[in-house]
């Protein structure tokens, strides 16, 4: 962290309110990660006046809160800046390039990974990991998730972020997931690059429903909802999904958590599951990530 | 739940009381096994894998640290099988290589027949075995120094690096360091290697406060060197 001439302020930290956090936890044992989240989400950091407060009104000692807060990369000790990037450097995305796309955000912003810049604007931070291994390398720009991050992206990620990610729309979101999947079972592609939907490659399956039967195609950006279908599928209708290559139906074990009709498997190229709910105009859907 | 239970330790045929660690009842039977992280009055925590013995037969046989191992019925110990010696030296190497001035790693893997070091060298301050910790927390109740951080960068000391306010300059803490300078035998001078009883400065003077040296008190026993 720049220490001179910072102009971002060091929170000035108000009993009461540190209380209150505590006292809302206190009802359940333990509860410390909890308490020190809300903290941070009042401060953006974990001032140091705030621990020592967390220390005596819940009868811990301090070494024990300040080891639980430096053991966890998301809690900082230090004031951060408005936007936060945080570059993934774990294992798969280092493989593939996480190391340039943190030197190029170093480089642009003129500051260390760990480090804010000195107006205050950015903190650069790093991870090991994030859980989204398929899709590395990995960033997250002011909690929006990024994939596949190339290093000419890095300039407009920041231009983005300055401008304010909430009013960009929902337009950056579809971009930062696309997704190609495979048959469970066979293993075959479901990706049609000859039927884009949303620009991109979309994911044929072949659907039935009530002795119709077609082909149905869904958009590839995860959580757009897009889809063609060749046969009539009436809102609140469950379908039943087929692989359009060796024909075995798309069955899991798991229920929709919105309306408990069964959802379809599909293998993410790279790793991990999506679940897609059968019902006609329900957004569930689930990605599971191994 | 008393009781005992029947082991077999390097062959012999024994009944120990339940609830026993390896290490106590391979102590307690006469078998030398070397530890560096345990203390008798503080809990076992197997930080330095020092105390490997090897457990079960066959292809099943594993090392697994003997302080933190309660004894079970028909366990089968081997305290110096050529796995567990092996183990050890290369633990040994590797600890002297992290920590090459501590007097006790130097003696440990003297007599345990390392006569080479094949990695660098690191001169840490510390290897993390959390005696003090255990020390500060256990025996002189005062929790003032813990472990900080994580992986790479974990480290033991006071929370934010100031004075803590239930430190009581006991100075438990270097007491039971086996890594630490400062403590390098003052009483007997011939055997100390780091030449700190010689030198009227003691080593940590020049040294960052609460930085190196595994010094967390103000003003400190040895320096007498108020911190700030
Ligand atoms: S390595 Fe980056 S998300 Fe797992
Ligand atoms: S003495 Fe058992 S691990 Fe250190």
């Amino acid at each position: 962290m720049k220490r001179d001439g910072r102009s971002y302020v060091v929170a000035q930290v108000d009993e009461r309110e540190v209380l209150a956090v505590v006292a809302k936890h206190e009802a359940g044992c333990g509860g410390l990660i909890a308490i020190l989240e809300e903290i941070q989400a009042i401060y953006g950091y974990l001032p140091e006046q705030a621990l020592r407060q967390v220390a005596q009104a819940t009868d811990r000692s301090l070494v024990d809160i300040y080891g639980v807060s430096t053991f966890y990369r998301s809690f900082s000790m230090q004031p951060r800046g408005k936007h936060r990037v945080c570059v993934c450097l774990g294992t798969a995305c280092h493989v593939r390039g996480a190391q340039s796309v943190t030197e190029e955000f170093e480089q642009r912003l003129g500051i260390q990974s760990g480090e804010t810049s000195e107006d205050g604007e950015f903190s650069l931070e790093t991870v090991n990991c994030l859980g989204a291994c398929a899709l590395g390398p990995v960033t997250v720009v002011d909690g929006k998730y990024v994939s596949k991050v190339k290093t000419s992206q890095v300039r407009g990620l920041l231009d983005k972020a300055r401008k304010g990610y909430a009013q960009s729309g929902n337009g950056e979101d579809k971009e930062a997931f696309a997704i190609a999947v495979s048959c469970p079972v066979c293993s075959h592609s479901l990706m049609d690059a000859g039927f884009p939907l949303d620009d991109h490659p979309s994911i044929h399956v072949k659907v039935s429903i009530d002795h119709q039967e077609g082909c149905l195609r869904l958009s590839s950006l995860y959580g757009s909802g897009s889809l063609a279908s060749e046969c009539e599928i009436p809102p609140g209708e469950v379908a039943i999904f087929r692989c359009p290559h060796c024909l075995a139906e798309l069955t899991g074990a798991d229920d929709c958590s919105i309306c408990q009709a069964p959802m379809a498997p599909m293998a993410i190229v790279g790793g991990g599951t999506m679940h897609v709910c059968l019902r006609r105009g329900c957004p569930g859907h689930l990605l599971d990530l191994q | 739940m008393k009781g005992k239970v029947t082991v077999t330790i390097n062959g012999l045929i024994v009944e120990v009381e339940k609830g026993m660690t390896i290490l106590e009842a391979a102590q307690f039977l006469g078998f030398p096994i070397p530890t560096l992280c345990h203390m008798e009055g503080l809990s076992p925590y197997g930080a330095c894998r020092l105390c490997v013995v090897e457990i079960g037969e066959g292809a099943r046989a594993k090392l697994v640290t003997s302080c933190t191992y309660p004894v079970e019925e028909g366990l089968k110990v081997r305290t110096a099988s050529t796995r567990v010696l092996r183990a050890r030296k290369m633990i040994l190497e590797l600890l002297l290589a992290s920590c090459p001035q501590s007097k006790i790693i130097q003696d440990l893997a003297a007599a345990h027949g390392v006569r080479q070091q094949r990695f660098r060298q690191e001169h840490e301050d510390c290897i993390l075995c959390g005696l003090c910790v255990r020390m500060c927390e256990e025996q002189m109740m005062a929790k003032a120094i813990g472990f900080r951080n994580r992986g790479e960068k974990r480290s033991i000391g006071t929370p934010f690096d100031v004075h803590s306010e239930t430190c009581r300059l006991c100075g438990g803490c270097m007491y039971v360091c086996p890594a630490c300078q400062l403590r390098c035998t003052y009483n007997e001078p011939e055997k100390a290697i780091c030449g700190g009883c010689e030198n009227l400065t003691p080593p940590c003077i020049e040294k960052d406060p609460f930085d190196d040296m595994m010094c967390y008190m103000t003003p400190c026993v040895a320096c007498e060197q108020p911190k700030n």
